[in-house]
Parts: C-alpha cells; sequence; structure tokens
C-alpha cells in the first residue's frame, strides 16, 4: 500500500503539487487522470523518487521514503515496477536482455535461473518468440509489453504506468490494459497508473484520482465516476459525444 | 553564473561516478564494450590520420630548410618532436572529442530523451556510476592509441621522406633518434591520461543532464565538443608549462 499525504512540490516560483492526499491499495489497480499540466507526471515522478518534494510525506507500506537511508531507499526501489510512456527499453541489449536487467542488477541467480525466468514473463506477456529481437525491431504494442515483462520480472510489489496506451491503436491499448490489471490481481502488487485514456479509467480503473491544477479534485472508482455530480470530473471525463451518451444510458438505465 | 553552476555540477557528477558502484559482473561487460567501442573503433581514424599528418610535418619541415648547413637529419629529429610532444597527445585528442566525445554525449542524451536514464534511476542503479564511469576507465586505454599514433607518424614521416627525397633513410633515422629524451615520451602520456579523462567526463556531463528532444541532442554534442577541445587545449598549455618549462 502507498500512502500519501499533503504533498507539496514547486519548480522556482511554480507550485505544481498543492497538497495531495490519497492512497493506493494492494492488489488494486489505481488510475491518476487529469488533464495535461495538471501535474499528474509530477506527481508520479514524486512516487517514484525521482523529484524530491518539499513538503508532504510518501509511505510505502508504512515506511516513510523520505526518511529511509540510501541502503533502504535503494531496497525499496528494487521492488518497484515502472513502465514508461516511452517504454524506455534499453536499446543496446536485446528484448530478452532487457527483461533480464533487473534480474542481473538484483539477484544472485544463476544465469539459466535467469533465463527461465525470463522465459515465463515474456510467455505470460504473449512475447514467447521475441528474446533476440532488439526494441528498434519491436511494435509500439510489443515495446509496451516487454516494458511490463522487464517491470514485472523481479516480482515488484508496485508497479507504475505512465501512459501505457500513448501511441497505441485502441485494440492493442485494451489488451495492454488487460494485462495490467491481470498481473496486478495475479501478482498482488499495487498498481498505479498515469492515463489519460478514457477507455482505461472504465475497463479498469478500480480507484480513480482525479488532479486539477495540482489538486485532488476527486476520488472514486469506475462505478462511482457514472454517478458523480462533481461538474469539474464530467466536463473531463466525459468531454467526447460517445462518452456523454455512455453515462446518459448507464443513468437512465440505473434510475 | 551558468559557468560556475556548470562547473559545480560537474565534480559533484564525478563525485557521484565513484558512488554506489554498479555490481562488478555488470560493470565488466560495460567496460569491455566501451573499450570496442571508444578505443579500437577509434584506432582506424587514428591510424589514418597520424600517418598522413606525420608524411605532411616531413615534407613542411624539408622544404622550409633551405640552408645548406643545416644537417638533413634534421627531418626527422622535427618530425619526432612535433609528434610526440603535440601531434599524438593533444591533436589526437582534440580529433577525439569530436569522434569519442560526439558519441558519448549523442548517447547519453538519447538515453536521457528516451526516458533510460529515467529507468536506471527508478530500479535503485546510480545512472552516472552506471553510465560514466566504464568510459572513463575504456579511456584509460587512450595511451595505447596515442603509441600507435606516436609510431605511424614517425613512419609517415619516414614514407614521405623516402618517397619524396628529401632525406635519405639513414639520416631521418639519425634525426629520429638524435637526442632523444624518455622524459618527452612521459610528458606526453601525462597529457594523455589527463585528456582522457577529459574525453569521458566533459562528453558525460553534457550527455547526462541535456534537456529536451532530439534537436537538443545534437546542440549538446557539439556544445561538448568545443567545451572538450577548450579545456584540453587550456590544460595541455598549463601542463607544458608545469613539465617542460
Amino acid at each position: 500500500m502507498i500512502e500519501v499525504k499533503d504533498l507539496h512540490k514547486s519548480f522556482g516560483d511554480a507550485h505544481i503539487l498543492k497538497g495531495i492526499s490519497t492512497s493506493f491499495e494492494k492488489g488494486k489497480t489505481s488510475l491518476v487522470i487529469g488533464q495535461s499540466g495538471s501535474g499528474k507526471t509530477v506527481f508520479l515522478k514524486c512516487l517514484l523518487g525521482l523529484f524530491a518534494y518539499e513538503g508532504g510525506s510518501i509511505a510505502y507500506d508504512g515506511k516513510i521514503f523520505a526518511q529511509l537511508s540510501d541502503d533502504e531507499k535503494r531496497d525499496v526501489r528494487a521492488e518497484i515496477g515502472m513502465v514508461f510512456q516511452g517504454s524506455a527499453l534499453f536499446d543496446s541489449m536485446t528484448i530478452a536482455e532487457n527483461v533480464m536487467f533487473p534480474l542481473r542488477m538484483f539477484t544472485k541467480q544463476s544465469k539459466s535461473e535467469m533465463e527461465d525466468r525470463v522465459d515465463v514473463v515474456l510467455k505470460r506477456v504473449n512475447l514467447p518468440d521475441a528474446h533476440n529481437k532488439f526494441p528498434s525491431e519491436a511494435s509500439g504494442g510489443m515495446q509496451k509489453r516487454v516494458a511490463i515483462a522487464r517491470a514485472i520480472v523481479n516480482n515488484p510489489k508496485y508497479l507504475f504506468c505512465d501512459e501505457p496506451n500513448s501511441g497505441l491503436d485502441p485494440k492493442t491499448a485494451i489488451v495492454i490494459d488487460n494485462l495490467i490489471q491481470e498481473i496486478t490481481d495475479e501478482y498482488n502488487i499495487t498498481t498505479v497508473i498515469n492515463s489519460h485514456d478514457m477507455n482505461s479509467v472504465m475497463e479498469i480503473g478500480e480507484k480513480i484520482v482525479f488532479l486539477r491544477n495540482g489538486l485532488k479534485a476527486w476520488e472514486g472508482s469506475k462505478d462511482t465516476i457514472f454517478k458523480t455530480d462533481n461538474e469539474v470530473v464530467t466536463d473531463f471525463v466525459y468531454s467526447s459525444n460517445l462518452f456523454k451518451k455512455v453515462r446518459k444510458m448507464y443513468l437512465d438505465e440505473n434510475q | 553564473m551558468t559557468y560556475l553552476h556548470n562547473i559545480g555540477k560537474y565534480f559533484l557528477m564525478i563525485r557521484e561516478m565513484f558512488r554506489k558502484p554498479t555490481k562488478w559482473s555488470v560493470m565488466r561487460n560495460l567496460i569491455f564494450k566501451d573499450i570496442d567501442d571508444l578505443i579500437f573503433g577509434s584506432l582506424g581514424i587514428v591510424a589514418f590520420i597520424s600517418f598522413f599528418v606525420g608524411g605532411v610535418i616531413t615534407i613542411q619541415t624539408a622544404l622550409n630548410i633551405s640552408n645548406p648547413l643545416i644537417p638533413k637529419y634534421l627531418v626527422g629529429f622535427a618530425t619526432r618532436q612535433s609528434i610526440i610532444l603535440e601531434f599524438a597527445p593533444t591533436f589526437t585528442s582534440i580529433i577525439m572529442a569530436g569522434k569519442v566525445g560526439s558519441f558519448i554525449t549523442s548517447s547519453i542524451g538519447t538515453m536521457r530523451v528516451t526516458e533510460q536514464i529515467d529507468a536506471l534511476e527508478v530500479m535503485g542503479i546510480n545512472s552516472i556510476n552506471y553510465l560514466v564511469f566504464p568510459k572513463t576507465i575504456a579511456l584509460l586505454l587512450y595511451p595505447f592509441i596515442i603509441s600507435i599514433g606516436m609510431f605511424l607518424g614517425v613512419l609517415g614521416g619516414l614514407a614521405a621522406c623516402m618517397f619524396g627525397g628529401y632525406a635519405t633513410l639513414e639520416d631521418y633515422i639519425l634525426g629520429v633518434q638524435t637526442d632523444f629524451q624518455t622524459f618527452h615520451i612521459v610528458y606526453a602520456f601525462i597529457k594523455t591520461f589527463v585528456f582522457a579523462f577529459v574525453l569521458a567526463t566533459i562528453p558525460s556531463f553534457y550527455g547526462y543532464y541535456m534537456k529536451g528532444g532530439a534537436l537538443e541532442v545534437g546542440k549538446a554534442s557539439t556544445t561538448s565538443f568545443v567545451w572538450t577541445s577548450v579545456v584540453i587545449i587550456l590544460l595541455n598549455y598549463l601542463l607544458t608549462q608545469m613539465l617542460l618549462s
């Protein structure tokens, strides 16, 4: 579980995060949504420890990250898996080497043990034959799946995804969403996803945090987001006519 | 103020390079890869340039010696001194700032743009140690390239002398051997080690701390080449003043 309390972050005079408090539960897929510039990426980078913050706290299973020693921080980070927006695969390595990388860095497994584990996770993300390809030879969807495989190979406790569906066609985007959801359930991990994709919100948002101008404007789930009267949320989530119609139908059916 | 800020940041990067070392089994492979990319990958161009510049130095020297009282072996002497003292350590380093420096800046810069450095940091890896340290160690073999450059430069001078008819083989070899001081080689290698450190760290600094996209990677490579060259030239002056004067 990740608990965030009164998180503040500024860049010079620009106050980006203005006191966000929320929590992300173990075994659940949580989505952080909001317009561009709302502070989502900064929030995620604070969670990952890539940005230092001025106020508040972030606790991983009760351990306040800022109060940990360097070694303890490294231990927490070794339990984090991250899927970047652009996948961030290492160009100079094959797909198998990319997936094996966290094992080589953080475990004392033998080469054959590592290869076995890589086989398992590549099969899990439906890429059983991609071992020897380089990232440049893989499609966007494949790269995302490799990034997910790399993120879960070392059995992380926390999985973070930054816009996992960006640049993907709708069908592949659903495959990636479902994969993340299944992995979250299967490995019982705490998953936090930054997303713009409203399909993802409706499909896998077991918890949804809506950010606006650096503040938490709303918090709920894929079920409650249909019923909310919060105009800021409805303006953003149901900005397309299609989603407006879907919401109307849902509300009509459930009246 | 920006210059001072960058100088401070550069030294902090150097300190960070030695902290939280990467696992040795991984680091060893990175070092071998960088030796291949930075050292063996540069041998061809250094050999080619050294050989022909050695030849040009010989021709220029021979053509400028018009006084018949000046002995012919001086051509070999002047070529050796020019190559060992300046051309091989300093000017080869300027060429390497273009070749190796740009490669380092653009490869690290691209990793920054594509969030690969963020990926390393998220995993709890000291990305500066992971990226810069193996390049610095690999470039400790830089004197090996310079030695080959020295040898081929003198050989190029010999070839030019023979084929151009500027001096006899015996005169040239006599010139190369005349008044040879071992300390000149030591001086050249001291400079080479210092330049190797500069060649590894300044381009890494510009790649690591770059911001922006693909266009900025190109700009960072250019800036890194300019500053690496400036620092090499300044250090060359300081080291020459300290070691030879």
